[in-house]
């Protein structure tokens, strides 16, 4: 579905990314690991536009989508969710996913239909599906910051996407909070059909839910396998170990 | 919207329809002259408060649709009323102008460009003799009879304010406008939900431009005068002051603001030529005490009154 072939970016002199290749099939649950500073949330925003690579490809469903700005690579249907909390502030939670789904509506040139009256149920089934329903009316700026790595996911839902990119979704969040989010990434998986490549720091999550697994180091691909592949793979037990001849987890 | 806020407001306008009966003149004026400096504030705080934008630079719309308003009525001779049309059309032609230009640059950048370009379109209309009437302005602009008496002036003014400031309240609560609102606290994201933030931004400026024409072409029938003061900076920076005091994240902070500056103005200045001074006092205060502005509080202390915010797990 996904296909990212040698993209490189360099900033002032330093390459963040490093010919990275990646290939996601339709209904995967992919990861990428890599220590900090690998580059993976700059191949992420590689992916969806915010940033415009140097040089590389990245097809989707076989179309050339590379250096494409994010608005237009949304309306492919790829969503994302970002590391750093990166909701609307002022905006109550309802708000923030009826936005999104508008968006995808092509609807925000409307200007004088109120907004209160649009997209309320589909906004309300997606709210319910991450089970912030409960919360719609709070100011997102009172949420914790479980739930509003939450509302990320479900602003990304906003635009029903095939292909979600989650970045660190469970960051920062208490145990019982992850395990939930954890929850809802399978479910989005098994009975929304969601394509979804995430990265993580928790080698638990990462083994417990990914199909296949990218490792990046300095900006490169150093492998991409399954998860047995990549667990006792060397050059992965270099980065992350130091050379030890002991396998991941 | 709640009962009270009906209330409130019809209450608010009938108040305002009866003014002329009861003031003297010079009240009336002052009135009128509160509407449109309100509706000017508002006009920027949609770009501003509602979008985000640094417009540092307003009062070029609002002189662009005075003197635009103004041109069509000394320099042609077509039917009166159209040039209240073609006024703020031309402001919002020129906000699209300057929106090109500008868009491109973000957050201060885009403030000291626009400062800039206004400040060119402020020399030029200062310098044109032959056709703006230089830095004397342009005086005794013949009004259309029907709206050169000062109460018929006052009348047009609070409609067209009225009418104004409900159309932008109806984009604010539109779909654009929760765009709009999106893109001001947090633009990247706005950009991968899908909104073409550019575009939205560019649209909202030509409103807001649109709207300060819509002051600008007031003016024109209250004051009966054009001057190329009306686009100075320091008056740019003075309908800023008037978001920032009234509440710029309140609809009708802006309107409050207005009234507050140019009571001020007006009253203090019999007194003392540094009325200035005192509105600086209160500024500071202001933001020292209440960084939302003065309706912001209200509404802040209103809603703390009414609902709490539910606590985790009850």
């Amino acid at each position: 579905m996904l296909e990212v072939t040698s993209l490189s970016k360099t900033f002032d002199g330093f390459k963040a990314v490093n010919d990275a290749n990646l290939a996601v099939g339709k209904g995967e649950i992919v990861a990428v690991i890599g220590p900090n500073g690998a580059g993976k949330t700059t191949l992420f925003n590689l992916i969806t536009g915010i940033i415009k690579p140097d040089s590389g490809r990245v097809l989707f469903k076989n179309e050339d989508i590379t250096g494409l700005p994010p608005h237009e690579v949304c309306r492919k249907r790829i969503s994302r969710s970002f590391q750093i909390v990166n909701v609307f502030q002022r905006l109550t939670v309802f708000e923030n996913v009826q936005i999104s789904v508008l968006s995808r509506e092509k609807m925000t040139w409307n200007l004088f239909t109120p907004s209160a009256s649009l997209a309320i149920k589909e906004t309300d089934e997606i709210l319910e599906s991450v089970g912030l329903l409960k919360k719609k009316n709070r100011t997102t700026a009172l949420l914790s910051h479980g739930d509003r790595k939450v509302l990320e996911i479900a602003m990304a839902l906003g635009g029903n996407p095939e292909f979600l990119i989650l970045d660190e979704p469970t960051a920062g969040m208490a145990a019982e909070e992850t395990s939930r989010c954890i929850d809802l990434i399978k479910k989005l998986s098994q009975t929304m059909g969601l394509t979804i490549l995430f990265c993580e720091h928790d080698m638990e999550i990462v083994f417990g839910i990914a199909n296949r697994i990218m490792v990046m180091v300095r900006g490169g691909t150093v492998i991409q396998g399954s998860c047995e592949e990549v667990r006792c793979n060397e050059a992965v037990q270099d980065a992350y170990l130091g050379g030890s001849d002991v396998c991941l987890m | 919207m709640s009962r009270q806020t009906i209330l409130g407001l019809g209450a608010g306008i009938i108040v305002l329809l009866l003014f002329p009966v009861f003031l003297p003149r010079f009240y009336v004026y002052l009135v009128s002259i509160i509407l449109l400096y309100g509706l000017l504030a508002t006009s920027l705080n949609l770009v501003l408060g509602y979008g985000g934008i640094f417009q540092f630079h307003h009062a070029v719309f609002y002189g662009v649709g005075a003197y635009g308003t103004t041109l069509m009525l000394t320099k042609t001779g077509l039917p009166p009323m159209l040039a209240f049309i073609v006024g703020p059309l031309a402001s919002a032609a020129f906000g699209l102008v300057i929106g090109i230009i500008c868009i491109r640059l973000s957050k201060l950048y885009f403030g000291m460009l626009q400062i800039s370009l206004g400040s060119l379109v402020w020399a030029i209309v200062y310098r044109w003799y032959s056709f703006t009437g230089g830095d004397d302005g342009i005086h005794g602009i013949p009004i259309p009879e029907m709206l050169s008496s000062p109460k018929s002036a006052y009348y047009y003014t609070l409609i067209i304010t009225l009418a104004s400031l409900f159309v932008m309240w109806k984009i604010i609560r539109s779909p654009f406008g929760s765009a709009l609102q999106g893109i001001r606290d947090n633009p990247v994201r706005s950009e991968m939900i899908g909104i073409n933030v550019r575009m939205h931004q560019l649209l909202a400026l030509v409103l807001a431009g649109f709207f300060a024409g819509v002051a600008g072409s007031l003016f024109v029938v209250v004051d009966n005068t054009v001057f190329p003061d009306m686009l100075f900076w320091t008056l740019s920076l003075e309908i800023l002051i008037m978001c920032l005091l009234g509440g710029w994240f309140t609809f009708l902070g802006p309107m409050l603001g207005a009234a507050v500056i140019v009571a001020l103005r007006t009253f203090v200045s019999a007194y003392t030529d540094y009325w200035a001074l005192v509105l600086g006092i209160i500024m500071m205060l202001v933001i020292l005490f209440l960084p939302n502005g003065i309706l912001g509080y209200v509404e802040e202390k209103f809603k703390r009154g009414f609902m709490e915010p539910e606590i985790e797990g009850q």
